[in-house]
């Protein structure tokens, strides 16, 4: 059962790691806007030289 | 009124979708309703920006372009130094940053465009949107371009962004994330317990406990210490605020049951009595956290807090021995001599010294018809001029004017607390914890003389038990769903506990001009004998020739065909002449055209525009209050349930028809300045009446600021409106009675929930008080409470929403769910 020390220590470590992840990404800013990436992502890249169409 | 040019086939502009009224202007087959449009659509051409009109299909997402030039020198005083200094938000030799709200922006496509605003201005670095508060960030490279020539790019574009003194107060809002940390804690803490608690609810713990001793338990204290220390705060320091002004809140049984949870938890784990109820307390927070946070969303590109600052302008010209230097607002003085061109706003009271003033209004008050001003008076902060450069000189500061001084008001002051006094949740608290606290002590009563462990255990649990957890998430849950329904109907409320401050509102005020009244219409009437087709056709041809405001509203409602016009004169404060088939017509004021009448109208209070065709003097016109559709019916519906009254700022012209509307037991005041209709307001709450303001000017920002729900008429929602606790889109005026039956419904749902929680709550009582309540059952409970309290209040509203009739938006271009998501 000793066993279980160890596994709990892992599962808490990965969890820790996950929780300083979300907190980091709150910090950083991430949460300031969650609506406008979602549609600057579906924007394509537009090339120089390709010609407007209409 | 009558569309002037004949529209065999309706054309859509290509540039903004809109119906051309007008004939449209064709470039490269493409019909545009304007120049102003063809113009922009003209620039995304040469720069290969057409994309934007692909974006979205069926929407046409361009701005109608006003033809109004915009030319550079209007905005060289951004270029100045000191006004540089104040908006920038980061500066450097090869780089600046600045920060712009754009009000304007409101699809897809606009982010696209102004986030390819680089292609436009080779200065431009970088552009990036935040399109749910309107701003955009613009890098840009300060060798390269200017500020001015990026400000008016934007203008050309049709996104015109608001530059205002409140842009130099130096405030930056910050969003505050202390909420998500709070939750992704508390969650992470929540989650890791319960998976710790696993062989307690497969009832292991004998078998764990001869191998691992308590070593669980301990783990569990440990990890629950983040939610003890920085999660459940929150409802600590709001139950403490309570308690310090005296008045228990919902926060005090919700304190005390989390404290007591987290207290016999740790003397069941360390007297190795059992494994504690940490599962239901990290569980506890959590949930309530969620309802704190439905709570505080809310429209991020709506702002509900704005003064004077908002609309006022950042700089003014001034003449100094006659040469012209812009200024920062801030900076100017009494005895300072100003410029103020078409279009610009009247910083501080100031006297008239030369130039003709039209002063518009609109914004202050909502009269809708500009106000001619002669040399020598004292023009009003606030006005916007519309025709000529004035010059003025400025007699008091900006914070000292007629109209600003309203904010030097205490009620401007204070800060509103947290604790908010009156809501249905906090009024049940009190009642609560009286409950819980007899309970409790009856329970030890009745077994202390049987059994002292029992007795110890029972109170425990019922205090445990009692936490009135599923109670204060029902509120917030509910509220937040009004908030999105009413925002389908462009009724836009601050927060939640707004909508109950509506439900029990007994007196409605209303703001006249503006609010009642369309602020940009007017009905004009004609007076006098009264005009042949013919005479008709000759006045409209002189009038077409002139850009006074006024001419163009007569203008727009008489018929005919339009004339070439002779020796066309403008005379300023006068009116305007001109001949038509060698006839001389005069449109102007009474002593221009309407010498014959000026005897009998000496007491005449409305604006009127008089006319003589040769020698004759037909008549007049007066400039009426057009009032908003459906108010009559709004009115006699209101006034069923609701005292009424009416606060103007203007003479009492319109008494008769507003007494017709209102009826006789309604308060009609007149010629109220903003202090006295903040005073009239306190004096009905010193009455204990609880009260709604309606108004839609800043002559009515201390009104509204005093009342208990001040809702602000605004035609456009992302534009201008004064501080105040809800915004009306003008469409749904007519309907505010649904919107106020709708949310005294809410607060029915409430209650209703209230119920659903009390069920759960009597069997976790029951339990406690025999003292068969244990971790196990407390961790089946409150979550089933929890959430089934929260659907009953979701699904309650949206039955009665449906009920109504409120659940199908009113989709128009702008669409809302678009424009504003929460």
């Amino acid at each position: 059962m000793t066993i279980i020390y160890l596994l709990i220590a892992i599962s808490l470590t990965v969890a820790v790691i996950f929780l300083s992840s979300f907190l980091w990404a709150v910090k950083s800013g991430q949460y300031e806007d969650d609506y406008t990436p979602s549609v600057r992502i579906l924007f394509e890249e537009e090339k120089e030289e390709q010609p407007h169409q209409n | 009124m009558q569309v002037t040019a004949s529209t065999q086939i309706k054309e859509h502009c290509y540039h903004c979708g809109d119906e051309c009224t007008t004939t449209p202007i064709y470039a490269e087959e493409k019909a545009f309703c304007c120049t102003g449009c063809k113009s922009v659509y003209e620039l995304l051409y040469a720069n290969n920006l057409c994309t934007y009109y692909n974006l979205e299909a069926g929407e046409k997402p361009g701005v109608t372009v006003t033809d109004e030039a915009v030319d550079l020198n209007k905005f060289s005083y951004l270029d100045e130094e000191v006004v540089l200094g104040q908006l920038l938000s980061f500066k450097d030799n090869s780089l600046h940053k600045v920060l712009f709200q754009i009000p304007g922006m409101h699809c897809s496509s606009c982010i696209w465009l102004l986030e390819n605003l680089f292609k436009l201005d080779a200065g431009i670095i970088q552009s990036r949107v935040n399109f749910l508060r309107k701003e955009i960030s613009i890098s840009y490279n300060p060798a390269r371009t200017k500020l001015s020539a990026i400000v008016t790019l934007l203008h050309k574009i049709g996104y015109a962004p608001t530059l205002n003194l409140d842009n130099l107060s130096g405030k930056k809002k910050k969003k505050d994330y202390s909420i998500f940390i709070r939750l992704g804690l508390t969650g992470f803490c929540f989650g890791n317990i319960m998976l710790l608690s696993f062989p307690d609810y497969f009832s292991l713990t004998d078998e764990v406990n001869r191998e691992l001793g308590s070593f669980f338990g301990y783990l569990n204290i440990l990890v629950s210490l983040p939610v003890l220390l920085y999660g459940a705060p929150v409802f600590f320091k709001s139950a403490l605020q309570g308690l310090k002004q005296k008045h228990i809140n919902l926060d005090v049984p919700i304190s005390l049951g989390l404290l007591s949870l987290f207290l016999v938890s740790l003397y069941d784990i360390f007297t190795a009595n059992g494994p504690g109820f940490l599962d239901s307390f990290t569980g506890l927070v959590f949930f309530m956290l969620i309802g704190k946070y439905v709570q505080q969303r809310t429209y991020d590109a709506l702002e509900f807090d704005r003064d004077y600052k908002s609309y006022f302008p950042i700089s003014v010209t001034t003449l100094e021995k006659g040469v012209e230097k812009i200024i920062s607002v801030k900076e100017l003085v009494p005895g300072k001599r100003i410029r103020i061109r078409n279009q610009e706003l009247v910083p501080a009271d100031a006297i008239l010294l030369s130039g003709q003033a039209f002063i518009d209004y609109s914004f202050v008050s909502g009269e809708s018809v500009p106000v001619p001003k002669v040399v020598g008076e004292i023009i009003y902060a606030g006005g916007r001029q519309t025709g000529e450069s004035i010059q003025l000189e400025v007699i008091k500061d900006v914070s000292q004017s007629y109209l600003t001084q309203l904010w030097n008001n205490d009620i401007f002051r204070k800060e509103s607390s947290y604790a908010s006094f009156g809501t249905y949740a906090h009024n049940v608290g009190k009642y609560f914890i009286s409950v819980t606290l007899l309970i409790a002590l009856g329970a030890l009563i009745y077994w202390v003389p049987r059994d002292h462990d029992m007795a110890i255990k029972a109170f425990t649990s019922v205090l445990v038990i009692a936490c009135p957890c599923a109670l204060s998430l029902s509120t917030p849950f509910t509220l937040s769903n009004v908030l999105r329904i009413f925002g389908k109907h462009k009724f836009y409320l601050k927060n939640g506990e707004v909508a109950e401050n509506l439900a029990k509102a007994d007196t409605i005020v209303f703001d006249k001009t503006g609010t009642l009244t369309v602020s940009n219409q007017t009905d004009v009437t004609y007076h006098g004998e009264s005009l042949t087709a013919y005479q008709q056709e000759l006045v409209k041809s002189v009038l077409q020739h002139s850009t006074h405001p006024l001419s163009q509203r007569v203008y727009e409602s008489l018929m005919g065909a339009v004339k070439p016009v002779a020796n066309f004169k403008e005379l300023a404060g006068k009116g305007v002449e001109g001949e038509v088939n060698e006839i001389l017509v005069r449109v102007g004021s009474v002593s221009f055209a309407g010498n014959k009448y000026q005897q009998a109208n000496r007491t005449n209070r409305e604006t009127s525009v008089y006319v003589q065709i040769g020698e004759e003097q037909p008549g007049y016109f007066v400039f009426g209050n057009h009032y908003r559709e459906g108010l009559a019916a709004l009115i006699r519906e209101l006034r069923k349930t609701k005292m009424l009254a009416v606060l103007s700022g203007d003479n009492d012209a319109e008494k008769s028809n507003l007494q017709l509307l209102f009826g006789e037991d309604s308060d009609l005041l007149f010629n109220q300045s903003p202090s006295d209709k903040l005073a009239y307001i306190e004096n009905l709450k010193k009455e204990g009446r609880r009260v709604i303001m309606v108004g839609d000017g800043l002559n009515d920002a201390g009104a509204l600021k005093m009342s208990d729900a001040g809702i602000s008429v605004t035609d456009t929602v992302n534009g201008f409106s004064p501080g105040c606790d809800a915004i009306l889109d003008s469409g749904s005026f007519s309907r505010l009675a649904d919107f106020l039956r709708f949310t005294q419904n809410s607060l029915r749902v409430i209650l209703f929930s209230f119920g659903v929680s009390f069920i759960y709550n009597i069997i976790g009582l029951t339990l406690a008080v025999m003292g068969k309540f244990s971790p196990v059952i407390s961790a089946i409970l409150m979550p089933i409470s929890s959430i089934s309290v929260v659907l009953a209040a979701v699904i309650g509203v949206r039955i009665v929403a449906w009920r109504m009739g409120l659940t199908r938006a009113n989709k128009t271009k702008y669409s809302t769910i678009n424009a504003l998501p929460v």
